[in-house]
C-alpha cells in the first residue's frame, strides 16, 4: 500500500484491513447463509467514516482519493462481497453522484445522514423489462403544478428492501428522462423483498412499486430531462469503478484460499501444490490477479487526475476484474474438489458472487461494446496519407 | 490553440463513426447526428470542466448547451465571465 497512497491514507488502509479481519470476513459466511447484512456492522462500518470514504470530510467522509478508495473497496471486499456492495451502493453509486450533481441542500440534508448509515438509499435504474437497454425506462412522472407525480415498477434494486429512500430514474412523455429522490415514506411506495439470488444474497434486493407517488421539485437530482446524460452516466461510472475493484478483491481472496488449500491437502502422498496442473492454476491466478490490481490502478490514477479517457479506462479495468474474479474463483472451486462445491469453504460462494460482477452496473457483453468503440477511435492509425505524400514526392 | 480549436479536437477524438468523411460543421448537432453517444456528453462535462477550470451548474446542463461546437463554446464563454 505503497507508492500510490499518502501516509494519512496508507493507515486508513490498514485500519480497514485490520477490521475487515476481525469484524466483517468472520460473517462472511453467515451473512450469506442467512441473506442479511447486520446492521451493527453496517452502524460499525458508518462510525469509522466508511460509508463515507470517499467523500469529503466536510459531510463525514474520509476524504480518500480514487486510488486510495478502491484500495480500499479491495479490503472490505476481499472479507465480503456483500458488505462491500454497502459501499458500491451507497458510498459510490448515491454518494458521489449527489456530490457532483445534488444541490447544496440536497448535499447537506441527505450526505452526513447517508454517512452516518442514518438513512441508507439504493438507486432505482433497472425494471422488470429494462436492464442493459436503460434509456427506456417505463417508470414515469409527469408534473402537475410544483409537484411530480411518479408511476411504474423497479427491479433487482440492491438494498431497496432496507432503504430509506430510492433515487428513480424515470421518463416523462417525450422520453425525457429525469431522477428524482423518492423516501420510502412517501404513499404509494412500496417494496418486495426477492429471494433466490445466486450471489448478493445479503444485498436486500427487491422490487419497488410506485402507484402515483408525489414528490416536491426541490427532489429532482440533478437538471430535468438530465436523468440518464448525466445521472445514470455519473453513477454508473462510479458504479464501475467500485465493480472493478470488487472484481479484484474477489479474485485475491479467491488466489489465498487456492494457496492454502493447495499447500494443505495431500493426495497420491503429496501436497496438491507439487502436482504441475495445479502450478499452471495458480500461476494464471497470480497473472490474473496482479494484472487486475495494475488495471485498476491506472483508472484510478486517471480518475485522480481527472483525465478526460478516465470513464473507458474503468469500463476496461471493470471488464477485465469481473472476467478474471469468475475466472480464477473457478480455479480455486476446481483446486479445492469436492470442498470447493460445499459452502464449509468459501470457493462457492467466491465463484457464486464473482459471476454477479459480469451482470452489474453494465454486463460484460455492454462493456465490450464501450471498449470497442473506444478501441475503434483511439488505435486507428491516421499517418498513412503523410507517409505516402512524402513517398511520392 | 484557441477554444474552439481545443474542443473540436477533443469531439473528433471522440466520434463514434469511424468513415473518413465525417465531418460537422461549428452549428451541427453532433448528438443527433449520431456522431457521439451518451457517454461523451458526461465525459465532454468533465473535460471542459478540467480544461478550462469551470464548474457547470445543473441550469446549464441541458443537452442544448452541448449540442453544437459553437454552443459549447458560449457555455465556456458565459462561464469565465462570470468568474
Amino acid at each position: 500500500m505503497s507508492v500510490h497512497t499518502c501516509a494519512s491514507s496508507a493507515r486508513i488502509l490498514e485500519e480497514a484491513k485490520q477490521f475487515a479481519a476481525e469484524e466483517i470476513r468472520p460473517l462472511a459466511a453467515e451473512i450469506d447463509v442467512k441473506g442479511e447484512l447486520p446492521r451493527s456492522l453496517i452502524d460499525n462500518m458508518a462510525q469509522r467514516g466508511y460509508l463515507a470514504a470517499s467523500w469529503p470530510e466536510e459531510y463525514g467522509g474520509l476524504g480518500l482519493d480514487p486510488v486510495t478508495y478502491g484500495l480500499f473497496t479491495e479490503q472490505i471486499g476481499k472479507a465480503c462481497s456483500n458488505t462491500r456492495a454497502l459501499l458500491t451502493v451507497q458510498t459510490s453509486l448515491l454518494g458521489e453522484t449527489m456530490l457532483r450533481f445534488g444541490t447544496d441542500a440536497q448535499k447537506r440534508i441527505w450526505l452526513p445522514q447517508m454517512a452516518r448509515a442514518g438513512k441508507l438509499g439504493a438507486f432505482a435504474l433497472s425494471e422488470p423489462n429494462v436492464g442493459s437497454d436503460a434509456k427506456n425506462v417505463q417508470t414515469t412522472y409527469r408534473k402537475e403544478g410544483d409537484r411530480y407525480i411518479l408511476n411504474g415498477s423497479k427491479k433487482w434494486i440492491s438494498f431497496a428492501a432496507i432503504a430509506d429512500f430510492f433515487v428513480v430514474i424515470a421518463s416523462d412523455t417525450n422520453g425525457q428522462i429525469t431522477s428524482f429522490i423518492v423516501e420510502r415514506e412517501r404513499e404509494g411506495v412500496h417494496t418486495i423483498p426477492m429471494t433466490g439470488m445466486l450471489g448478493n444474497r445479503a444485498v436486500h434486493i427487491a422490487e419497488i412499486r410506485l402507484d402515483e407517488v408525489e414528490v416536491p421539485a426541490e427532489n429532482v437530482l440533478g437538471n430535468v430531462g438530465g436523468g440518464f446524460t448525466y445521472i445514470v452516466s455519473t453513477a454508473l461510472d462510479h458504479g464501475r469503478y467500485s465493480i472493478a475493484w470488487a472484481g479484484v478483491a474477489i479474485a485475491a481472496e479467491a488466489l489465498e484460499a487456492m494457496v492454502t488449500y493447495a499447500r494443505s491437502r495431500s493426495q497420491f502422498g503429496e501436497k496438491l501444490h507439487h502436482f504441475q496442473l495445479v502450478k499452471g492454476m495458480i500461476g494464471d491466478a497470480v497473472t490474473k490477479v496482479h494484472a487486475a490490481r495494475s488495471l485498476c490502478l491506472a483508472a484510478g490514477e486517471m480518475r485522480r487526475s481527472g483525465a478526460a479517457d478516465a470513464i473507458h479506462e474503468t469500463a476496461i479495468a471493470k471488464y477485465f476484474t469481473s472476467k478474471v474474479a469468475v475466472e480464477v474463483t473457478n480455479d480455486t472451486v476446481q483446486i479445492h474438489g469436492g470442498n470447493g462445491c460445499r459452502n464449509e469453504y468459501p470457493a462457492e460462494r467466491l465463484f457464486r458472487e464473482a459471476k454477479v460482477l459480469e451482470i452489474i452496473e453494465g454486463t460484460s457483453q455492454i462493456q465490450q461494446q464501450v471498449i470497442s468503440q473506444y478501441g475503434l477511435r483511439k488505435y486507428a492509425v491516421k499517418k498513412q496519407k503523410a507517409i505516402r505524400t512524402r513517398k511520392d514526392a | 490553440m484557441e477554444n474552439k480549436q481545443k474542443i473540436r479536437d477533443f469531439i473528433e477524438s471522440n466520434l463514434v463513426v469511424f468513415e473518413d468523411e465525417a465531418v460537422f460543421s461549428d452549428d451541427d448537432h453532433i448528438f443527433q447526428m449520431g456522431f457521439v453517444n451518451s457517454l461523451f456528453a458526461m465525459k465532454l462535462l468533465g473535460y471542459i470542466e478540467q480544461e478550462f477550470g469551470i464548474t457547470v451548474g445543473n441550469e446549464d446542463l441541458d443537452i442544448a448547451n452541448f449540442s453544437t461546437l459553437n454552443n459549447i463554446v458560449r457555455l465556456i464563454e458565459k462561464h469565465k465571465q462570470e468568474v
